[in-house]
């Protein structure tokens, strides 16, 4: 095939984003609403998915080409010229793509699994009032995503960060009259930006250091030394500021469990396969800059560590099925900022290649779960592998990947972790073998609770109706699953001649290759890791199969520790409470508005309350409230010239 | 007569704003009439408009800048990009003010003073004498002291006697700066100044003098900019005054102070030996205007006072550029541009947010802003328009406001004055907190009623320009930083 041409990688991105311009146009044209008279709407809402799914399956087959191009290319970098965007003074930003191993893979995943979800969602999403609203903003998040993948410049990146950022925000709060959804998507939103906070101080620090916003140009910086390893360091941490943020990683985590409050394909597409390892791929994009400072590498293995442990832990007590998933999405991104603070770059992104096909498997099997029983509840579940066979093989081989058993993918990129991390820091391979175990133990535990037993219930549906007896899911929702599961059984071969990482290798700048850490196959480790996955799953057959124990009674050994588990270490309380209450509205804010209410507004109430009596004295009240704001003004006057007396006497 | 070629813009203006004064004296007074005044007289106003601006462009395809009326005004590329802007907001007003004039008898009036108005801030962008700049100064104040009490309610009458008050003691501020150039330098023209300021040398005493006389210039014109502490009328009159003039006051006459702030400031005062001290003191108002205007406007629940306390804070991110500009000479030219550019991308994003507030705000006849809610299905172009002008005001590409902030924070970086680059970083963080609330009231919650609304023409049309020349500006920024550029040439 010839290599692909500028033109079409952008249209990888453009097509989603034409799908979502055409469908808010017709929504604000006002063709998607059934006209006065009744009667059909002129635009059907079933075209918006099939508009949204033609968009995203021809970018995916742009994305493939580029993939092509990049392995016809000998793994390098292949290279388009750059754009002017904007130029003010010194500030040239360039926008352009970038397409290497690293973003080529970024963009089959994404495209691959917003098809899929795309498809799902036409089932799923049947007959909700926002079908158009989903799909433009399913669109809209897609080409944002696409777009922070090729992005040249850190500037161009961080304009489709914000953008996935928005997205997800919108999707989050999809089904706003609930109180629950609009809460959760405002958390999001401010955790997320908080993190995004410093990236974008890190952006200002490397721009006014360095004179560049190019990544290329940034991590040649960071390895030719030109600025000072401080520079390098702090910038490096303010990139895993965003990067924590979005990947959800500790102590930012907090936002991502309640966004499953959003429709169960978006967790699927967004917050398990895509935006959350945005973090990673960033992280990942600016390896070079992390692995020249020792302390932004070790930040980074530690935060993943942490958040790979507390995040397994919370999985175990979490009585919500979507709750469990989302608790394993934060623990095995922790993974993935593991591989990566121990050098691990290649396997860190397998990990995310492999994570993305069976994490949004497990969604989207849930989402089918809920299809069929109308809750995430557990505890209400059931017995359902008799219902729902094709749901409960599909996802007991996303949960066997993500386990890490042999021969499914996460078994592949999961022991290429720990094989980097024996040869890099060895800590980190023990917290990743006890989070296998972990892995083990609240799959497990998911598995058995839902599927088996007997069944116990449910209840209405997310979109309200109500469901008898637990049915299996439509063929338009089983196709994805079946699909899915296929890629979650098999996509860990795609290593096994080390395709993938001379893939990756090709991304990184030959003088970096010297960083990356190369941990060899070790038999011993893959069967001590597939022992520990085991382990876990045998334990929680015990428990919750078997009941040799009651759960109850193990709880109750363990306190305080389930307690503080359940109220998640108290991170929501003292965030919430602490934090935004107490610290930030209780003081600034607070006080603030005092000085409004009753300074101001005060007067302007009294004005207003002696309206009616007499214009004397209203227009007394007026004259007195002026005379307060022009002291103001001479106090600001004899402010200024005495604040530049002292600083630069005469 | 290059005299009068050179003023054609403000005299296309002025012109109108006459002719609209005699059309209304010369026509009967009926009902029938009525109708047809208004219609002629928003005509005119929109021609002088569209001659201002015509003659504004003829003036730069013949190449004829220079002085006029012996050097108290200049044609140049900063003027000329002035003109292009304020005529182009007064259009933009004079859209937006159809429905209001709907409602009353004194439209003549109204739309002559917004001409007059516009007249003056064009001529306080063109002026380089402290003597036009006051008379620029005060033509466009009166006329707008007179505008903000239009409607005659209490409300409105309150703002405008405050405005009036606050005014006339920035004006005697202003003058009372103006004496002390004149005192010290003897001259008027602000190039003469600038020689008598770098003639005079380290000289203690005549640097204390030239202290006074910034420090009162930049409390006088702070007015106009609305910079604290000089803000206070803000909130009251933003309220209290029509919405169209609101928004007048917002764009244009802020733009207005900052062109006379950078002429005076950089022309007379750019000598090294006190542009560090304006410098400074600019920095820390530009500091103390974005994080008090922010923290302000989080608990606003009125949005005409919301958006007030947030064009306080937004004046304090222009500021930004203006404490930029002390370093060397590429910064100088930074920073100015800076402040020009953000000035454009600023005009039509506000005007696009207040545009919204006027259409909505009448329909649901109020300003609260939790009676917003749900104002996306019962009017989706309206909440669409508004919404992305909060999103650029918030700083969030792709829009005019996010190439904005990153312009202005560049410049400061450049000049070393990372900490308020920082400060502007976090402040646009907690500005994201108040305007996206309003979005969220209008997409995310149950309508009061479930009537539709749509803006009458003008305002949609209006609506229109603002928000294409939003995204234009945030997604082709160039033409746009060209002309800023230009534009900040004249004081290189």
């Amino acid at each position: 095939m010839p290599d692909i041409r500028e033109g079409f990688v952008w249209a990888i991105m453009l097509l989603p984003l034409g799908s979502f311009a055409v469908i808010s146009l017709l929504a604000l044209l006002g063709l998607t609403r059934p006209p006065r008279g009744g009667g059909a709407p002129v635009w059907n809402a079933r075209f918006s998915g099939h508009l949204t799914i033609m968009a995203v399956f021809a970018a995916f087959l742009l994305a493939l080409w580029s993939l092509e191009t990049v392995i016809a290319n000998d793994n390098a970098r292949v290279g388009f010229g750059a754009h002017e965007w904007v130029t003010v003074g010194l500030l040239h930003v360039d926008i352009g793509i970038t397409l290497d191993g690293l973003s080529a893979i970024m963009l089959v995943v994404v495209t691959g699994v917003s098809l899929l979800v795309q498809f799902y969602s036409q089932e799923y999403m049947r007959g909700d009032e926002g079908y158009n609203r989903y799909y433009a903003f399913m669109s809209l998040f897609t080409a944002s995503m696409l777009g922070l993948v090729l992005a040249s410049s850190v500037l161009q990146l961080f304009v489709f960060w914000e953008l996935v950022g928005l997205c997800s925000y919108l999707l989050i709060g999809f089904w706003f009259h609930r109180d629950a959804a609009r809460r959760a998507a405002t958390k999001a939103f401010l955790v997320t930006r908080f993190g995004d906070l410093g990236f974008l101080i890190a952006i200002l620090l490397i721009w006014s250091q360095t004179g560049t916003l190019s990544i290329a140009g940034i991590q040649e910086v960071a390895l030719t030394g030109a600025v000072s390893s401080g520079v390098i360091t702090w910038f490096a941490l303010g990139v895993f500021a965003g990067a924590a943020g979005k990947s959800a990683q500790f102590p930012l985590h907090v936002w991502l469990p309640d966004a499953m409050e959003g429709p169960t394909p978006v967790s699927a597409l967004i917050h398990a396969a895509t935006m959350v390892a945005a973090g990673v791929y960033l992280v990942a994009r600016f390896f070079p800059v992390f692995a020249s400072s020792e302390e932004a590498i070790t930040t980074v293995a530690a935060i993943g560590s942490i958040t790979a442990i507390i995040a397994a832990l919370l999985g175990i007590v979490a009585t919500d099925m979507k709750r469990v998933m989302a608790y394993s999405t934060i623990s095995q991104l922790g993974y993935m900022m593991m591989g990566l603070g121990v050098g691990g770059l290649v396997s860190a992104i397998f990990h995310l290649f492999t994570h993305a096909f069976f994490k949004s498997l497990l969604f989207l099997g849930a989402g089918s779960v809920n299809h069929a029983t109308g809750t995430f509840d557990m505890r209400r579940m059931g017995g359902l592998r008799k219902y729902m066979p094709v749901t409960f093989a599909t996802v007991l081989v996303a949960s066997l990947a993500l386990v890490g058993v042999f021969p499914f993918a996460g078994f592949w990129s999961k022991d290429e972790i720990m094989a980097d991390a024996w040869d890099d820091r060895k800590w980190v391979f023990f917290v990743a073998l006890a989070g296998v175990f972990l892995t083990g133990l609240y799959v497990g535990r998911m598995l058995i609770l839902t599927f088996g037993g007997e069944y116990r219930g449910g209840e209405a549906t997310e979109h309200g109706e109500r469901h008898g007896e637990p049915h299996e899911s439509p063929p338009v929702m089983l196709l994805p699953l079946l699909l899915l599961a296929v890629m979650a059984a098999l996509a860990g071969f795609a290593n096994i001649n080390d395709d993938f990482s001379h893939l990756l290798e090709g991304s990184v700048p030959e003088r970096a290759h010297a960083l990356l850490t190369e941990g060899h196959f070790r038999l011993w480790i893959a069967f001590a890791s597939v022992a520990a996955g085991l382990s876990g799953l045998a334990v929680a057959w015990a428990v919750y199969g078997l009941k040799v124990v009651q759960p109850e009674s193990v709880r109750n050994f363990a306190q305080p520790l389930p307690e503080i588990l359940e109220n998640k270490y108290y991170l929501d309380a003292l965030y919430e409470d602490v934090i935004v209450k107490r610290g930030l509205l209780g003081g600034a804010a607070i006080l603030l508005s005092l000085w409004d209410r009753y300074v101001i507004d005060g007067t302007v109430n009294g004005v207003a309350r002696v309206a009616g009596w007499t214009s004397a004295q209203l227009r007394l009240a007026q004259a007195g409230q002026a005379q307060l704001y022009a002291t103001v003004v001479f106090l600001g006057v004899v402010g200024a010239i005495a604040g530049i007396l002292v600083v630069n006497p005469p | 007569m290059t005299d009068v070629i050179r003023l054609g813009p403000e005299l296309a203006l002025l012109i109108a704003a006459g002719l609209i004064v005699l059309m209304d004296i010369a026509l009967p007074v009926s009902r029938e009439a009525a109708r047809t005044k208004r219609a002629l007289g928003f005509a005119l106003a929109l021609a002088g408009v569209a001659g201002s601006i015509g003659w504004s462009a003829v003036l730069i395809a013949a190449d004829e800048q220079g002085e006029a009326f012996s050097g108290t005004l200049v044609v140049d590329d900063f003027s000329l990009f002035f003109n292009f802007l304020l005529a182009g907001i007064t259009g933009m007003i004079v859209l937006a003010s159809a429905d209001l004039l709907a409602r009353t008898r004194f439209h003549a009036e109204y739309l002559a003073l917004v001409l007059a108005s516009a007249t003056g801030m064009m001529l306080m962008a063109g002026a380089v004498d402290l003597i036009a700049i006051f008379v620029a100064l005060e033509l466009q104040s009166i006329c707008l002291y007179v505008l903000v009490g239009f409607l005659k309610d209490s409300r409105s009458a309150e703002a405008s006697l405050k405005y009036l008050l606050l005014g006339a003691v920035s004006t005697a501020l202003t003058l009372y700066g103006m004496a002390y150039l004149f005192g010290l330098s003897g001259a008027t023209g602000l190039r003469d100044i600038a020689e008598f300021v770098s003639a005079s040398g380290g000289d203690s005493g005549t640097r204390a003098a030239l202290v006074l006389a910034t420090v009162f210039l930049a409390a006088g014109l702070g007015f106009k900019m609305a910079v604290v502490p000089f803000q206070m009328w803000v909130p009251d009159v933003y309220q209290g005054a029509p919405t169209p003039v609101t928004a007048y006051l917002s764009v244009a006459s802020k733009a207005a102070g900052f062109a006379v702030v950078m002429r005076i400031f950089l022309v007379a005062l750019g000598e090294g030996l006190i542009s560090s001290d304006w410098a400074t003191m600019f920095a820390v108002i530009a500091a103390v205007s974005m994080t008090a205007g922010n923290l302000m406007a989080l608990v606003q629940t009125d949005i005409k006072r919301m958006l007030g306390y947030s064009s306080i804070a937004q004046a304090g991110t222009f500021l930004i550029g203006l404490a930029a500009v002390a370093a060397q000479d590429p910064q100088l030219l930074l920073g100015a541009s800076s402040v020009v550019f953000f000035l454009g991308a600023y005009a039509f994003t506000n005007l696009g947010a207040f545009i919204a507030v006027i259409a909505i705000s009448q329909k649901i006849a109020s300003d609260e802003i939790a009676d917003y809610a749900g104002v996306a299905k019962r009017s989706p172009w309206l909440a669409a328009g508004l919404a992305a002008c909060l999103i650029s005001l918030t700083g969030i590409p792709p829009t005019a406001g996010f190439i904005a902030k990153v312009y202005v924070f560049n410049a400061a970086v450049q000049a070393d004055l990372v900490w308020l680059a920082l400060i502007g970083v976090l402040n646009g963080v907690v500005s994201a907190y108040y305007y996206l609330r309003v979005v969220l009231n209008m997409y995310a919650q149950e309508p009061a009623s479930e009537e539709t609304f749509q803006p009458s023409l003008s305002l949609g049309v209006a609506m229109a320009i603002a928000v294409a020349g939003m995204f234009l500006i945030g997604i082709y920024p160039n033409p746009l930083i060209q002309a800023s550029e230009s534009a900040a040439a004249v004081f290189g």
